[in-house]
């Protein structure tokens, strides 16, 4: 039963990492494929680890498979917004259908 | 000082939980490692050590995670809706947020959590000023009020409580 459980984990967790690398392909610039891939593939990859976790139970691998959760968690989103931050810096345009860019007019203020 | 124990706390739990065999040689060793480890950076670990001693704070925490994992769960069927959909309903743009939270620790949980969160990811933090600069995949409102109430709000009720007052 539990391992049913897993393999459902494990199913949904791929289909999100699939979602994910597929927004990296179809949107259209940087900021909106670091959206697809940061989100989709944290929970992706979390749902995998944490079916495997299900599967092996509390055994040395099992609790690997939770300390990876944790720190793909804390890290994941900083490395986005270090990427994000770094192109807006280095001049990397927004897609020409951007409503809005309030961190540049502020930026050109200064 | 309280500063390198809690480093050493966390450090030797962490060694335990990756080895997760529990005879003498890795307690041994974990012990070494995490003094080690303690004595050299614990200094700039924890700012403000009191913030441990509180309880409430805690269960603040853990009522965090359900909602944060709530969002996320909503965040990622939200994106995958408009990936796959063949007109690709987006409609980005960088707005500004203002929060009211000073503290570094809370700010930088406050930006992960935006990011992991529906159509928002952290671009930079002003943090004299307590602004946040957020691309948002569907932009709602652009200005200020409006924008903070929709993004900000739920988290930072809770995060006011565990990392301030």
């Amino acid at each position: 039963m539990i391992n049913i459980v897993g393999f459902v984990f494990i199913a949904v967790g791929l289909f999100f990492d699939f979602v994910g690398c597929l927004g990296l392909v179809r949107l259209p610039d940087v900021y909106n494929r670091l959206q697809a891939s940061t989100k989709c593939i944290t929970l992706g990859t979390c749902s995998i680890l944490f079916g495997a976790f299900l599967i092996q139970g509390a055994t040395a691998s099992g609790i690997k498979a939770l300390l990876c959760m944790l720190f793909l968690i804390l890290t994941s989103p900083v490395s986005a917004h270090a990427l994000a931050r770094g192109a807006h810096r280095s001049g990397v345009k927004l897609w020409e259908k951007s409503v809005i860019d309030r961190y540049e007019e502020d930026r050109q203020k200064q | 000082m309280t500063s390198r124990i809690i480093l050493f706390i966390l450090g030797f739990i962490t060694w335990s939980l990756l080895n997760w065999a529990l005879d003498w040689q890795h307690i041994f060793i974990g012990v070494i490692v995490s003094a080690f480890v303690a004595y050299m950076t614990g200094d700039f670990f924890v700012k403000r050590t009191h913030l441990f001693t509180h309880p409430m704070r805690y269960l603040w925490f853990l009522y965090y995670v359900p909602v944060f994992l709530w969002e996320c769960l909503k965040a990622n069927i939200d994106v995958a809706y408009r990936v796959i959909h063949p007109d690709l309903p987006i409609h980005p743009g960088i707005v500004k947020v203002k929060t009211s939270l000073k503290s570094e620790v809370a700010i930088t949980f406050l930006a992960n959590s935006i990011t992991l969160t529906p159509g928002t990811l952290t671009v930079d933090v002003d943090q004299g000023n307590g602004y946040l600069y957020i691309h948002w995949i569907e932009v709602k409102h652009k200005d200020i009020e409006k924008a903070t109430k929709d993004i900000v709000e739920k988290f930072e009720k809770i995060l006011k409580r565990i990392f301030e007052e």
